[in-house]
């Protein structure tokens, strides 16, 4: 039913409960938000940056704001949306934290996705080669990379255990970086899946007790 | 849809209609009462059974109630109406599909109740007679006039400049009337730039001798003060990027300077033309009131309190918000502050900024983005 969207979004599209309100962040052209309205009859908001997908993105009918996402976030009253979703952005964010305590007050429930920093064909890059990695997941060099961010999937669960987030849902998956084909990787995540996929929710006193 | 379907003229009538026939005046947000009010106003398209297919467009400051095609009284090369490139049968706002009213503001000259216009009391033009009246005083008088017309729901509400004042005085006032809105080139309150410009307009009309406090028809009008108003008008509507394409610093049918004070630049010339051609068809006096309306105009505080944005809560209205990059007069910023105050209220607001050379008029510009921006936009509010 999701195919015809990347592999990441259909996982993400997967998880988001039909009738709830969804904020995309960087929702390009609105491929998700789309399929989310028509098929899960969500409420839905994209940020955009770029004026000519936003304006797209309206001109299909859909809720979009353009602007840039880490100050057009900061508006919207706490518990606004039930998920905000941030894909294959974080790695390009200045301050990752703070823009995700921001997106886990407005938010419900978080949905991250983010490329796998420690791929093994990044490590051995790194180990034989001894040159900053490039793949179809990270294609740039190291002076012009967009990502400056550099994240694992490990990193991000012990990011979350520390700053107070519980991970609900986590999937790895192996795919190419706008592939609508993929897999979902079971064992040694961290060394053999190229993007990780978490829904997160701001730990609190009450939901610790169960 | 073919071309050659729309190439047929779209022909149009103006009507009117009076109401707050005394002792039932309107009353005024002044405090003031004023009748009887008539409105001129224009329809195009056919209104649905179900009566759920209108969309009101609402005018900016000089503009009128011909927003698309050709009265039957035009003469042969007459222009179409103002936003002829986005109403129309196929455009932007589809008439084929759109019941579409546009009704000229309370307070201007081209139709409806003005200070140009007789005042029972005297049988003489009000002049300065005439009392304040507000964006809030427009709307309610566009109010009426649609439920004379018996419709009780507007699919959106478009206007931009003065128009996207009325656009979101609208929201405020008839919350649940609102389907959808669409201000364009506006803010939610003039900046003190704004003000200063208007002030500067006003004073030139004021400072003629033949401005006469008022009392000028019938007799020579104060035509030279109107026409710098509207000199500095067409600057705060332009940009530095658009004057720079248009004029640069290029002379008027002249090699050389006169060394004198002639239309030497085609700067001047343009202003010198924009002014007298606008003596032609508009009231001094209207632009005084409609200006100082404006001014006026500020609803931060009505849509940043809970106790009145509960209202615009319940009614939830999708919001369309457009700014131009190169408009100076109401900049990106302060569509930005509209769009974060819908926000923070829990509205459902799409904004897009459009980038342009021609400053604030850029939303008058035909231009396909916006078109399909709107067309896109009516049709997933139409389809909700």
């Amino acid at each position: 039913m999701t195919e015809g969207m990347r592999f990441d979004l259909q996982i993400i599209a997967s998880w988001i409960e039909p009738e709830s309100s969804v904020l995309d962040l960087g929702c390009g052209s609105g491929t998700l938000l789309s399929w989310l309205k028509k098929h899960k009859n969500i409420h839905g908001t994209g940020i955009e940056q770029d004026q000519e997908k936003a304006a797209d993105c309206i001109a299909r009918g859909l809720t979009v704001l353009q602007g840039d996402l880490s100050v057009e976030v900061q508006d919207y009253p706490d518990n606004s949306f039930d998920y905000v979703i941030l894909s294959q952005t974080l790695q390009q964010v200045y301050e990752p934290a703070s823009l995700l305590s921001m997106l886990a007050r407005i938010g419900k429930r978080v949905i991250v996705s983010f490329p796998n920093f420690s791929h093994y064909t990044i490590r051995m890059q790194l180990l034989i080669r001894g040159q900053a990695p490039k793949n179809e997941q990270l294609p740039y060099s190291w002076y012009d990379t967009p990502n400056i961010r550099v994240i694992t999937l490990e990193d991000f669960r012990r990011f979350s255990r520390e700053v107070g987030y519980r991970i609900i849902k986590e999937v790895a998956i192996n795919t190419h970086h706008h592939d609508k084909q993929g897999h979902i990787v079971h064992w040694l995540t961290n060394l053999r899946a190229t993007y990780g996929i978490f829904l997160i929710e701001k730990r609190t006193l009450e939901k610790d007790q169960y | 849809m073919t071309a050659s379907k729309h190439q047929s003229r779209l022909v149009v009538k103006q009507h009117f209609y009076t109401f707050a026939e005394p002792p039932r005046q309107m009353l005024l947000e002044s405090g003031a009462r004023l009748g009887p009010v008539t409105i001129a106003y224009e329809t195009y398209g056919q209104l649905s059974a179900t009566r759920d297919n209108v969309i009101l467009v609402t005018h900016a400051f000089s503009g009128d109630s011909h927003v698309a095609g050709y009265l039957a009284t035009d003469k042969e090369g007459a222009k179409p109406g103002w936003w002829d490139s986005l109403v129309g049968p196929g455009k932007g706002i589809n008439t084929d599909r759109y019941f579409v009213i546009c009704s000229n503001i309370l307070g201007s000259c081209m139709g409806s109740t003005g200070p140009s216009s007789i005042n029972p009391a005297t049988n003489k033009p009000f002049g300065l007679d005439f009392p304040m009246v507000t964006i809030g005083d427009m709307v309610d008088a566009q109010k009426a006039l649609l439920d004379h017309l018996q419709i009780k729901s507007l699919l959106a509400v478009v206007g931009g400049s003065v128009g996207g004042m009325q656009v979101l005085e609208w929201c405020i006032r008839y919350p649940k009337m609102v389907r959808s809105a669409v201000p364009l080139a506006t803010t939610m309150r003039h900046s003190a730039l704004a003000i200063a410009f208007n002030e500067v307009a006003r004073q030139s009309i004021m400072a003629d001798p033949n401005w006469n406090q008022g009392d000028y028809y019938g007799k020579k009008g104060p035509d030279l003060g109107l026409a710098i108003a509207r000199m500095i008008g067409h600057v705060t509507y332009l940009s530095d990027e658009a004057m720079r394409q248009k004029f640069g610093r290029r002379l008027q049918n002249k090699k050389d300077f006169s060394f004198g004070f002639d239309a030497d630049f085609q700067v001047e010339s343009y202003l010198r033309y924009q002014g007298s051609k606008f003596v032609r068809r508009f009231d001094a006096n209207s632009l005084l009131y409609i200006t100082k309306a404006a001014d006026y105009f500020d609803l931060v505080d009505n849509l940043t309190t809970s106790e009145s944005i509960r209202d615009l809560s319940d009614a939830a209205i999708k919001f369309l918000v457009i700014s131009y990059t190169s408009d100076w007069l109401y900049p990106t910023y302060q569509s930005r502050e509209l769009v974060q105050a819908l926000k923070r209220c829990g509205q459902d607001v799409s904004f897009c900024e459009i980038k342009a050379d021609c400053g604030h008029d850029a939303f008058l510009i035909p231009d396909k983005r916006l078109s399909d921006l709107i067309r896109g936009f009516l049709k997933g509010v139409a389809n909700d």
